[in-house]
């Protein structure tokens, strides 16, 4: 039988099981932290700093931060609502987000945080970067211009023989993720759509195919993200 | 007490936001029984007649001329609105921003396989014409805009909602759903 | 060059954990490392063509395209602008007839930036391939220009004698000067190599740490956590096998006495890697030297296989019983953030340097997974002393949380540039009246480098230790005639920005716009509303992962704290709003493009 700790979030007493993610742990308690470079089932990495948190006072990000006895962890608090809300912003004005215009749009993850934040226009000046799009692989066009390089797709998805099909190229602003012209080629379909599905935006889409979900039923048409987990029945452990 | 003024104006826009004020349906006679219109291709006026109390700025600025009726806006109206996509950030339009003026010239005016009528083969260049600027802006990033109506186009609702929340003075409250980048 | 590559790949055991050196060495080898190389380690290491890359394209002296046989990298450090690097470049520029990032159509000479090379007591100051050339001039510019065009060596280039100390011998022969202005007890004469050694071998590893947890040492590379507790940590952690790492990989723009100690006094660096692999129970200790001191590969080599000899390294050391340890060299290849400890392990083991997240920290999962220590390369040379003449001794130097001495890397403007080691708690001022810094004319100090605080004269007072001013050790001198915002600011944001590994979003986004805020103040386009901006964007920046992230703002907002009439006095008193929107500028390009005349 694995282990329980209590913590609490925002004054609020949680349990958890140790060394789970506090992300992980918070969810179970019915707390919704924010994440956008992070998903289920993928090694963290802490890169979007969206799930940032403050525990004992110290700065963390709750995607690999463990869950320890006795944390006390804030989460709803003003300035760490509006350091989320900013990053959101600095994500919108780094890329070229043309939401009308994306197939993500609806399903994509950046906006629905966007959405969740109530922000109407991003308080930073947008930089219109000059990006490309790589539409040179059989199965997938990866769209440089929407891409957060938030790393999922690198850390998910990967060849039989465990090799990168994604890789960070660059550094600094001129980080890009980009795709193997090999192993780009030799894409599943099940993979190729696995790619698009991991990619928060709509940087990576399965091509000849888009707009499959008409307007009002998307995943992010009527409910903020993240409220499934705040309206989760939680069952006391 | 006379009844709040409105102005509306459509720049790098396609007029949709403008199609979406219409589209508050019959809540557009109770609009004319709370506000008063002047600037505005709604009632056709075409030059400002006097101060207004808001201003809709539907598109982003993406020549020159379109520069001078947002400061013309901005110098007239009270409460500036950035409506819609294109406003707030270039939006469709904007898409052209990393791409040199020559070329997207070039391929509008000579190489697209659309251009049929200028048998001569000519940029535009006629000194009347607007000039073209090296990117489409965002409004904000001109002149100073005070509220934020995104989508593309806004909903009706949302419209309706932020202008009644302004004309009596109540908090904007807006539900999720009419909140949208699409 | 297929057999090249492979022999290269199994010289360092087909090991994709050693593709660094692997890169290095075809870099060297080649002046760029193509695509065909890159799909052939791929193959040898199972590897996708993409995850080599990543690792190639993130450090700056590796090159996916040609760099010239002559590849010249000339710093562009703040200080190096002080001490006239724009005539230089100039000429760099008009010799050659190419711009900085280019290569000359026969492929003879590149001519490219590069942030601090740890020269800043003697620029400006170039690399060309793996020389250090110091104190240029336009005029000595002009000289190896026209060597470069006649095909000559670059060892034979050299016109003026060898510098002092060991970089007259004939493994180093470099132009380098160490100005050693002061010594004290870590860099001291009389240190007898092996004693330590000696000593610790009748200790418990225990009584090692003990030794060093009682002398407070704290680390000396900036963020000062205690040495001892770190070294308790790693040998109280599980792991199979433990590392010991010395972080040489000074980057901080104004630091370079790593430099000099790997120049004069390695065997005290080495020997404290040995005491430090005793403490803990390791056996492999990786010195992670920066790559602009590959200068100094073969004077360290030669060391390391002299220490051998007489078994200071090696199994069984002096004849005890399982005390195994030795040391390889490890270079990176050009990139600041390695020098955060995480990122440095990262990088030693053949990845792009990105901080890991924390925890696990090093010492429980650091290289391999394996319990790491990663230590400063002073810390490492203080530690030798505190074994030899004991913690009390060390910890009776100093003041009570700073104790022992410190190694200071002073530069910009005054009399005497070098390396001075002084005991903690001197105030900034005694520094300027020890360097010969004329205080009438000193406008500011910055302290720590661009990671640190700018302090103005009215903090001259102020105390260097952990209490009070903290530092690695890096003070640079500005004096009254320099422009703080465009010289210095502006320079160390740029440096911040190229240097982001750019894995957060805060650290790859945020300080560009912060430059290009600041910009927008010096052209005159500012309002009140930008210096509350800039104080608002920097806090975002502490929630990045590592230091880098977290400090890339500081070069605003510490000129900002103390220097806030500079930026008063450029912004508009009558305006609240002006987004820096230029109609006139706007329309240039389309004009250009029709041939029209602007009528805005």
């Amino acid at each position: 039988m694995s282990q329980f700790v209590r913590f609490t979030i925002d004054g609020t007493e949680c349990m958890a099981a140790k060394g789970q993610y506090i992300v992980e742990a918070a969810k179970e308690n019915g707390v919704y932290i924010p994440t956008l470079c992070n998903f289920p089932g993928v090694k963290p990495k802490g890169g979007c700093r969206i799930c940032t948190i403050r525990v004992n006072g110290r700065l963390m990000t709750a995607c690999t931060t463990p869950v320890a006895e006795d944390m006390s962890i804030e989460n709803e608090v003003k300035d760490i609502r509006e350091l989320r809300k900013s990053i959101v912003e600095l994500l919108m004005v780094e890329g070229n987000h043309f939401c009308p215009a994306c197939e993500k749009s609806g399903q994509c993850e950046l906006q629905a945080l966007a959405y969740r934040f109530q922000i109407m226009a991003p308080r930073f000046p947008y930089q219109f970067p000059v990006r490309k799009i790589d539409a040179s692989h059989p199965k997938i066009m990866k769209d440089q211009n929407r891409c957060i390089q938030c790393k999922r797709c690198i850390r998910a998805i990967k060849d039989e023989k465990g090799r990168n099909i994604f890789a960070y190229r660059k550094r600094s602003s001129s980080v890009e993720v980009v795709v193997d012209v090999k192993l780009g080629k030799q894409l599943t379909d099940e993979l190729a759509q696995k790619a698009m599905d991991v990619c928060p935006v709509g940087s990576i889409l399965v091509k000849e195919k888009g707009f499959v979900i008409p307007i009002g039923e998307r995943k992010y048409d009527n409910m903020p993200i993240g409220s499934d987990i705040e309206n989760m029945q939680v069952s006391k452990i | 007490m006379s009844k709040p003024i409105i102005a509306t104006t459509s720049l790098a826009g396609c007029f949709g936001c403008h199609m979406s004020i219409l589209d508050i349906d019959d809540r557009i006679l109770e609009l004319f029984e709370l506000v008063e219109f002047n600037k505005s291709p709604i009632d056709d006026i075409k030059k400002f007649t006097k101060k207004c109390d808001i201003g809709l700025i539907e598109g982003g600025c993406c020549n020159s001329e379109n520069v001078h009726v947002l400061k013309d806006f901005r110098e007239h109206c009270k409460i500036l609105i950035s409506l819609g996509e294109c406003a707030i950030m270039g939006g469709l339009p904007a898409m052209r921003n990393g791409i040199p003026i020559r070329e997207c010239l070039e391929e509008a005016y000579l190489n697209s396989p659309t251009v049929v009528a200028n048998d001569e083969r000519i940029i535009p260049n006629d000194p009347e014409l607007p000039m073209i600027l090296d990117k489409v802006f965002p409004c904000h990033e001109v002149v100073k805009i005070d509220y934020f109506l995104p989508g593309c186009p806004p909903r009706a609702d949302l419209i309706w909602e932020a202008l009644v929340a302004l004309i009596s003075g109540d908090e904007m409250n807006l539900p999720y759903e009419i909140v949208k980048f699409d | 060059m297929k057999a090249a590559v492979k022999k290269t790949i199994e010289k360092y055991g087909s090991d994709k954990y050693r593709l660094m050196d692997v890169l290095i060495e075809i870099q060297q080898e080649n002046g760029y490392i193509s695509k065909e190389a890159i799909a052939q380690i791929a193959e040898e290491y199972g590897m996708s063509e993409v995850d080599v890359e990543q690792t190639v394209s993130f450090y700056h002296f590796l090159s996916q395209k040609p760099t010239g046989k002559y590849s010249i990298y000339l710093n562009n450090s703040a200080v190096a602008n002080m001490m006239g690097r724009a005539d230089v470049a100039a000429t760099f520029q008009k010799e050659l007839g190419i711009k900085f990032g280019d290569v000359t159509p026969d492929g003879r000479a590149g001519l490219f930036e590069t942030s601090c090379i740890g020269m800043n007591d003697q620029e400006p100051a170039a690399i060309i391939n793996n020389h250090i050339f110091t104190r240029l001039t336009p005029f000595r510019v002009k000289e190896i220009c026209r060597d470069i065009k006649e095909g000559k060596e670059v060892s034979e280039m050299f016109v003026q004698d060898w510098g002092d100390g060991e970089n007259r011998s004939d493994l180093v022969h470099s132009v380098v000067s160490n100005n050693i202005r002061k010594i004290g007890p870590v860099l001291e004469r009389t240190f007898k190599v092996g004693q330590a050694i000696e000593k610790i071998t009748k200790m418990k590893p225990e009584e090692v740490i003990d030794e060093v947890k009682k002398s407070n040492m704290r680390g000396r590379g900036g963020a000062g956590f205690p040495t001892g507790l770190k070294w308790e940590f790693c040998r109280n952690a599980a792991g199979e096998k433990k590392y010991i790492f010395c972080n040489a990989d000074e980057g901080e723009p104004g630091t370079f006495k790593d430099r000099v100690i790997l120049t004069e006094r390695p065997r005290l660096l080495f020997e404290g890697m040995v005491i430090a692999g005793y403490a803990v129970g390791a056996t492999e200790g990786i010195v992670y030297v920066r790559y602009e001191y590959k200068y100094l590969e073969k004077h360290l080599e030669d060391i390391l296989q002299k220490a051998r000899e007489v078994n200071y390294l090696g199994k069984n050391i002096l004849g005890k019983e399982g005390f195994d340890f030795d040391i390889r060299i490890q270079f990176g290849a050009g990139a600041y953030v390695c020098g955060e400890e995480s990122a440095l392990i990262e990088s030693a083991e053949g990845k792009r340097g990105e901080p890991r997240d924390r925890p696990p920290f090093p010492v429980e999962k650091g290289y391999h997974d394996m319990p790491t220590v990663v230590n400063n390369v002073e810390t490492l040379c203080s530690v030798v002393k505190v074994i030899l003449n004991g913690g009390d001794w060390y910890k009776s130097l100093g003041t009570h949380e700073s104790t022992g001495t410190k190694l200071l890397s002073i530069s910009g403007d005054c009399k005497f540039p070098g390396v001075y080691e002084v005991v903690w708690g001197f105030s900034v001022n005694d520094i300027l009246d020890m360097v010969g810094a004329n205080k009438e004319d000193v406008m500011a100090v910055q302290v720590g480098g661009p990671s640190g605080a700018i302090i103005t004269t009215n903090e001259f007072n102020r105390i260097l230790g952990y209490e009070d001013l903290a530092t690695g050790g890096s003070l640079i001198i500005i004096g009254k005639q320099r422009d703080i915002l465009n010289d210095i600011v502006l320079n160390f944001m740029d440096f911040f920005i190229s240097e982001s590994c750019g894995s957060c979003s805060t650290c790859r986004i945020v300080p560009t716009l912060m430059r290009n805020k600041l910009n927008k103040i010096l052209n005159a386009r500012g309002v009140r509303q930008d210096l509350d901006d800039l104080h608002e964007w920097g806090k975002i920046l502490k929630a990045s992962r590592c230091g880098l992230g977290q400090t890339a703002g500081n070069p605003i907002l510490s000129s900002l704290k103390n220097f806030p009439d500079l930026y008063e006095e450029k912004i508009q008193k009558n305006k609240t709003f002006d987004s820096g929107f230029d109609l006139n500028i706007a329309v240039k390009e389309s004009a250009k493009a029709t041939g029209r005349i602007p009528n805005v």
